[in-house]
């Protein structure tokens, strides 16, 4: 460690007067200061903010003039309000004249413009809005006298395209500001040195401080009535768990998705005899709903706050005690770093409980715990950055203004994601944005970029404005609006996925922010609502996080199901086990099993490859169409983490010709262009590359029928130039993360032909609770021809007409 | 098989009609064929105004399904019911490839081009260019007229959803009814406007049909609101 550094004396005076020393990473952070990348990875409650910050602070104790000093870039916009709180107060009590601002998509149009006219000494953003800011023609003033940029929780950006858009602008700050210092912020991750080497300028070193990681969490099952068969509501947990928000002073309970969060809360607030002060939080809420949890939480009004993944990160929430996982973590990092949430004082062990919403998650959550008892975390190296976000890049450096290719690759490739992309990728790039890309080549006359004087530049200025406003690698589902029903335009209260808002009709009731309300019409692309207390709710469905379980839990848990009886698993639990051992069998770690049975007047086929939700989706994907060419009329399918089911009007009789490794590996390419995991792949590629628009809801200009869906632009470019490079790059997104062939692959090695297969009368205890997982994916075959059929004869003949 | 070949049969004020799973209407007894919409030159259009840089293969794509219709049904002549081109500037705005794959399309028949809220006034294109078409007992336009009878128009690109059970399928679609036939869009850049539209479920009369498209013509009920509850989706078309 490096011999402290000693602080200036308005700084070394407010850490005296508090009794506070620094912290061994804080010291050692100042000493390093001058280094031009520096990664720390702490625990959460280590002071890591605060180290991070602290030699931009003794920087400005020595020279306060007026210009923006140090960036700080955080992935949540609650967190910048929250870091600028918690700045401010040190700040202002060392009696430092600094300015510390945010700027946020929240932020208002006056406050914007002045920061670029006038920036603050520190400014607190998001990836999304340095971008916006470095689109602007003035950028190069705003930043020109920038020395240090702070990227807190870098792994949870690392994991997205957040991040590579992120480094591309790291990489243009350096040329607008060079010598500029970096350092990045980090919870436990299980590859630090690939994480710095994804911060830092290439090829520049960066050395990694670790902080001392603390005590071990302890962390637990909670104990319960037996959850149920199947499902993610828990609610069987509601008594156990409002017992535990009694003990404790701040419980935080997390969910794994939005609808599950709220499904939850509703059941807790009826629960919630004593009137504990409950509230929710999650990404769908209005922004005004969610600042007010958070201020509540932070002035400690509330003892829980039932959250998603937005909580997931770094935000300083008071004096929590307790965490509560609800439903299995799919993945030991992010159980790690969540119970990290609990318990900010240093030193201190993290309490956690799990609570897992399903029998199958009771055996996922004892592996969990036994993995972060040995220490394991998992973790997919992440592989080079993607080209759609590459081609915003370019698109938003045009909106800045003119260019040269030589020097904006040289740029782009000193950013880690980009330090091996080659010359010809980059090239492709720049000719998609500039002339479409497109083999036929159509758009001379109608360029969006064009040479003049060997720079590029838009051909038409005013498309800055619509590359800004889709700027940005976040693609969610298309969501609506949500407002309280006035004549005024009542209050907003969250947004609901747009093909959740198609179901309803009048009168149907959902759940959005803990509250019933009642749908009462769709007026300008808002959905509006009347409250409609205490009666039972559709559910809305919100797009929740879809992590895979990770092959290190997947493992475990093959490796746990093998033992002769499972004593440490709760008798519910074990006795379901050996109930599947005793119809059917178990999953084996070198074996698959895939059972076969009727329900419900269709066959039914089900696969237990342990391959993650992912993997599993492309296996149902590839299944269903060798289906569909031997004629076994598939219908649909749905996956979890460790199983597909497929349904269909034909029975399989013999299901080991469905998995020759090399028919399915061949198959794979020309399998996968026609289905609906590759078309929402690419219409998330195209958002962000630039090829369509993201819609905003409420701006929608053009009535229904002018506009038309993604799928039938990737079904053109399917036809008529399959060379194209979105194709290319939907085809690399895929297989890196929905498709995950690479799971399937592996499975397929490990299992070598051991297929097990049975065939039973009736579902089995194990591959009863897919019967209601939700994303069915339906597949357009022969089977749903008949029966589109069958419905239409029946529906005319009901109404006579036939 | 060809999906002009496969069809809904129909009446319509005595002309025995045929609704091809193409998006096509076929006429046998008069040798007609019917498209509409087929916004030919869209993707052209948009960028021409700064928009994105679509795929630049709908027009090719729209020319060669018309073109297996057209050699399957072998039609004497030809009505495309408006918005045959995005705008103007993209009738003109044809390749030549695409100029002489429209005009071996147009040869040896009688053609006539329907204006549309697109494409409105003579087309500098061989065929005859029309406000409307009176053929037996019918009539041919673009917009459909809320007291008009025997007509046959387009414009709004409807679309049926249906459901199948948890699942949902969204098709272009005729709608049918005893005073008109509303045609779907043909051409391959379009999207659809749902049956349960105000301004289509007031057109079309209470037992109004919907015929989807696709690989095989399929007749419904035309989908609708449930009763008593108001639409309350404002589109203009």
């Amino acid at each position: 460690m490096d011999a402290p550094t000693p602080l200036p004396p308005r700084l070394a005076d407010w850490f005296a007067a508090r009794g506070w020393r620094l912290h061994d990473h804080q010291a050692a952070m100042l000493a390093r200061a001058g280094a031009p990348a520096l990664l720390l990875v702490a625990p959460t409650g280590g002071g890591k903010t605060l180290a991070g910050f602290l030699p931009s602070l003794v920087e400005l104790a020595a020279d306060p003039r007026p210009r923006l000093h140090t960036l700080y870039v955080s992935p949540l916009k609650a967190l910048t309000a929250d870091i600028g709180r918690n700045l401010r107060a040190p700040v202002d009590e060392m009696g430092l004249p600094l300015r510390i601002e945010d700027r946020t998509g929240d932020t208002s149009q006056t406050a914007r413009r002045r920061q670029r006219a006038d920036p603050p000494h520190i400014l607190l953003t998001t990836p999304e809005s340095l971008a916006l800011l470095l689109s602007y023609d003035d950028a190069p003033r705003m930043f020109a006298g920038l020395r240090r940029v702070v990227v807190d929780e870098i792994h949870a950006l690392a994991e997205s395209k957040r991040g590579d858009q992120l480094m591309l602008a790291l990489a243009r700050l350096e040329r607008l500001a060079p010598g500029l210092r970096r350092v990045g912020l980090s919870a436990t991750v299980e590859d630090p040195p690939a994480l710095a080497r994804f911060l830092a300028r290439h090829p520049d070193a960066c050395a990694v401080l670790q902080a001392d990681p603390g005590p071990a969490p302890d962390i637990a099952m909670l104990d319960t009535t037996p959850p149920p068969w199947a499902g993610g509501g828990a609610r069987h947990a509601i008594p156990a768990i409002l017992e535990q928000i009694r003990a404790h002073r701040t419980t935080l309970v997390f969910h794994n998705t939005r609808a599950q969060a709220e499904l939850f809360f509703h059941a807790l607030w009826m629960a919630n005899e004593d009137a504990l002060p409950i509230a929710i939080h999650h990404g769908s809420l209005a922004r005004d709903q969610r600042a007010r949890v958070e201020a509540a939480m932070t002035a400690g009004k509330l003892r829980a706050v039932v959250c998603t993944g937005t909580l997931d990160l770094g935000i300083d929430w008071g004096d929590v005690d307790l965490v509560i996982q609800v439903g299995a973590p799919r993945n030991v990092k992010r159980l790690v770093q969540r119970i990290g949430r609990a318990n900010h004082r240093y030193n201190a062990p993290s309490k956690a409980l799990l609570v897992p919403a399903n029998r199958f998650e009771v055996v996922e959550c004892h592996a969990a715990l036994a993995a972060v008892r040995e220490g394991t975390l998992d973790g997919d190296p992440r592989g080079p950055g993607p080209r759609d976000v590459l081609c915003q890049h370019i698109l938003a450096t045009a909106a800045a203004g003119p260019f040269d290719a030589d020097a904006l690759f040289a740029e782009v490739t000193t950013a880690g994601p980009y330090a091996t992309l080659p010359r010809a990728a980059f090239d492709a790039c720049l000719d998609f944005v500039a002339t479409g890309g497109y083999a036929l080549r159509a758009y001379d006359r109608w360029q969006r970029l064009m040479q003049v004087g060997g720079r590029w530049q838009l051909r038409d200025p005013r498309a800055a404005r619509t590359i800004r406003m889709n700027l940005g690698t976040i693609i969610d589902t298309e969501t609506l609006p949500v407002r309280l029903k006035s004549s005024r335009g009542g209050a907003p209260l969250g947004e609901v996925e747009e093909a959740f808002a198609t179901t309803l009709t009048p009168g149907d009731t959902f759940l959005i922010g803990g509250h019933v309300v009642r749908y009462e019409s769709l007026r300008e692309m808002v959905v509006e609502v009347t409250r409609q207390p205490g009666r039972d709710p559709r559910v809305a469905v919100f797009n929740g996080s879809k992590f895979a379980t990770s092959t290190v839990l997947a493992q475990r848990i093959l490796a746990m199901l093998q033992a002769p009886a499972w004593p440490d698993l709760p008798a519910h639990t074990a006795d379901w086990l050996a109930l599947q051992h005793k119809v059917s069998r178990l999953p084996a770690p070198d074996r698959l099993l895939v059972e076969t049975f009727p329900h419900e007047g269709r066959h039914h086929l089900c696969v237990f490859g342990f391959a993650g939700r992912n993997g599993q989706q492309t296996l149902g994907l590839l299944l269903t169409k060798r289906m569909e060419e031997m004629g076994l009329a598939p219908l649909g399918f749905v996956a979890t983490d460790y199983a597909t089911l497929i349904w269909g009007l034909e029975a399989v009789a013999d299901p080991a010709p469905l998995f020759d490794p090399d028919r399915l590996r061949d198959g794979l390419d020309q399998w996968l262009q026609g289905n609906a995991v590759m078309k929402r792949t690419f219409r998330a590629a195209a958002i962000v590359a630039g090829l369509i628009d993201r819609t905003t809801p409420g701006k929608r200009k053009s009535p229904r029928q002018a506009t038309f869906s993604s799928d039938i632009l990737y079904d053109t470019l399917r036809k008529y130039d399959p060379d194209h490079l979105l194709l290319d790059i939907t085809r690399e997104e895929a297989m890196r993360g929905l498709v995950d062939f690479g799971r399937i692959e592996e499975m397929l090695a490990r299992v070598r032909g051991r297929i097990d297969h049975m065939a039973l009368g009736r579902v089995s205890p194990l591959s009863a609770p897919l019967f209601l997982e939700p994303g069915r994916i339906p597949v357009h075959g022969a089977g749903r021809e008949r029966l589109v059929e069958a419905a239409a004869e029946r529906l005319m003949a009901e109404a006579g007409l036939s | 098989m060809h999906p002009g070949m496969n069809a809904h049969a129909f009446t319509l004020s005595g002309a025995r009609l045929r609704a091809c799973a193409s998006g096509a209407l076929h006429w046998p007894e008069r040798g007609l064929v019917v498209v509409s919409d087929l916004h030919l030159g869209r993707a052209e259009r948009m960028a021409r105004r700064g928009g994105p840089l679509l795929p630049p293969y709908e027009t090719d794509d729209t020319l060669a399904r018309l073109a297996a219709d057209l050699a399957a049904l072998r039609p004497a002549h030809v009505i495309a019911l408006g918005d045959s081109f995005d705008d103007r500037r993209a009738a003109e705005g044809l390749s030549e490839p695409q100029r002489a794959r429209l005009a071996a399309l147009l040869d040896g028949r009688v053609w006539d081009w329907v204006e549309g809220n697109h494409d409105p006034g003579p087309l500098a294109l061989p065929g005859t260019h029309r406000a409307e078409v009176r053929l037996g007992p019918l009539t041919f336009r673009h917009i459909a007229r809320p007291d008009a009878t025997a007509e046959v128009s387009g414009h709004y690109h409807p679309k049926a959803r249906l459901a199948l059970g948890a699942a949902r399928v969204a098709r272009a679609c005729f709608l049918i009814d005893g005073a008109r036939v509303i045609l779907p869009a043909y051409g391959t850049y379009t999207g659809g406007l749902a049956t349960e539209a105000e301004a289509l479920a007031g057109l079309m009369a209470p037992d109004a049909i919907a015929v989807l498209t696709g690989t095989r013509a399929h007749a419904i009920p035309m989908p609708r609101r449930a009763a008593r509850r108001p639409p309350t989706r404002r589109i203009s078309p």
